[in-house]
């Protein structure tokens, strides 16, 4: 317990931390501070190249072991499985219809590729390892939760919009391609590709990593400001609670491939964080009945800065604590 | 200088739906038309701006189109086939154009 409190402190007051609650802040309080658009985009550019180039050398570096096909089928499973669980505990927990349900539930079986990349930061800063092809394993959740989702709404003889350009969209969306292809340069090129490139993708990492989420912190904030009052308190818990049970099953996928407790906190961050980007732009094409103020207020504004200031420390720390060494 | 009659169709919908829209546009023979970014703005589905937008999901964009009245119709069906469970707003407005043989 004490290993899990005094990482959540140093977690607290770490740069990354800090600069998100600066922009929550910044945006609760009216700030015009803002990011420009373009400069936010790059950022989240640099950041997904960085994060798949660093995974594809480290599987270079350390071979290819029997986890990875496993990890891989254990997040493909995770993902279609997890948006069931949060459809029927939504049931429980918000007086919110099917769609909206399903809606959200997608988002939740789905992931957050920023939470990942805290997490790989927290991960590494406690010095454990995890393995390279945590990166292939995120890219993998990023799309089943969808399907889930629509098929728990055409089972309850709702109508979902979906074509083939839709399916399309949601497998080569930017961040899949990207955080895919340079993995497999990485993977390609090594450890030698690495150093030719490290003063670019190493040392700034985490000074880019602190404005990216000032600027998260920005639109959290200001999805907070303007759509709260669209959250029951139900809606908040289920925000909360479905991240720890999310975490817990990654837990026991993670023990059940043979993870390090560096990858085991990768997984569970995976199987706790909800998407933001991907899912919403399926579900605005797919369940266009379902609000947007419901579903990114939720993974945007309650989930993520959980997961950030309180789960991925959790989560590390469960990790090292379970899966051993 | 003379103007020739001219229906301006102004389509905001949701960025995810524009490349769905300008398509359905194109396959009804509208061949013209303009995407323009929209800031923000306020409706029956609540508040939105650019600012608080994480990635394109609940952005919005402005199809705007100047076509000949008699191919009217032949827009609007398109277009609603597109945009009728989504949220937006499709009006018509009178406008003048020079050079005809352009639309």
């Amino acid at each position: 317990m004490d290993d899990i409190l005094s990482l959540a402190a140093t977690n607290l007051i770490s740069p990354i931390i800090l600069s998100f609650v600066l922009g929550v802040v910044a945006a609760l309080a009216r700030s015009d501070l803002t990011i420009p658009e373009a400069v936010a985009k790059g950022m989240s550019i640099y950041l997904l190249f960085a994060i798949g180039f660093k995974g594809g050398a480290g599987v270079a570096a350390h071979g290819v072991d029997t986890t990875l096909v496993a990890t891989i089928l254990a997040g493909l499973v995770l993902s279609f499985a997890l948006p069931f669980i949060a459809f029927y505990l939504l049931r429980v927990l918000t007086p919110l219809g099917v769609i909206e349900r399903a809606a959200v539930a997608a988002h939740y079986g789905s992931i957050s590729i920023v939470t990942f990349v805290a997490a790989t930061s927290v991960v590494g800063g406690r010095g454990l390892n995890p393995e390279g092809y945590m990166v292939a394993v995120a890219a993998v959740m990023e799309a089943p939760a969808i399907l889930s989702a629509l098929w728990l709404v055409s089972r309850s003889n709702g109508n979902a919009n979906v074509d083939a350009g839709l399916y399309r969209e949601i497998l080569f969306n930017g961040s899949i391609v990207l955080l895919v292809g340079s993995f497999l340069i990485g993977v390609a090129t090594g450890e030698d590709g690495l150093e030719k490139i490290a003063p670019f993708i190493v040392a700034p990492f985490q000074g880019v990593l602190c404005l990216f989420l000032l600027d998260m912190g920005l639109v959290a904030g200001r999805g907070l400001r303007d759509s709260r009052s669209d959250l029951g308190a139900g809606a908040i818990v289920f925000g909360m609670l479905m991240p720890l049970i999310g975490s817990m099953i990654g837990l026991l996928a993670a023990l059940a491939v043979g993870l390090s407790p560096g990858g085991a906190a990768l997984l569970m961050t995976l199987a706790a964080s909800a998407s933001y980007i991907a899912v919403p732009a399926a579900m605005r094409v797919a369940l266009p009945e379902a609000r947007p103020s419901i579903y990114l207020t939720l993974s945007l504004g309650v989930t993520f800065p959980f997961n950030l200031t309180i789960g991925i420390p959790l989560y590390t720390a469960l990790a090292g604590t379970f899966v051993g060494g | 200088m003379e103007m020739h009659e001219a229906k301006r169709v102004e389509i905001i919908i949701e960025a995810p739906l524009e490349r769905r829209l300008t398509k359905a546009l194109r396959d009804a023979g509208v061949t013209g038309y303009t995407v323009l970014p929209v800031l923000g703005g306020s409706g029956r589905s609540g508040q939105w701006s650019r600012d608080a937008e994480v990635s394109r999901a609940s952005g919005m964009v402005a199809v705007v189109c100047l076509i000949r009245p008699e191919r009217l119709d032949a827009l609007l069906e398109a277009a609603f086939a597109v945009v009728e469970r989504h949220i937006g707003v499709v009006s018509v407005s009178d406008a003048g154009v020079l050079r005809a043989e352009r639309f």
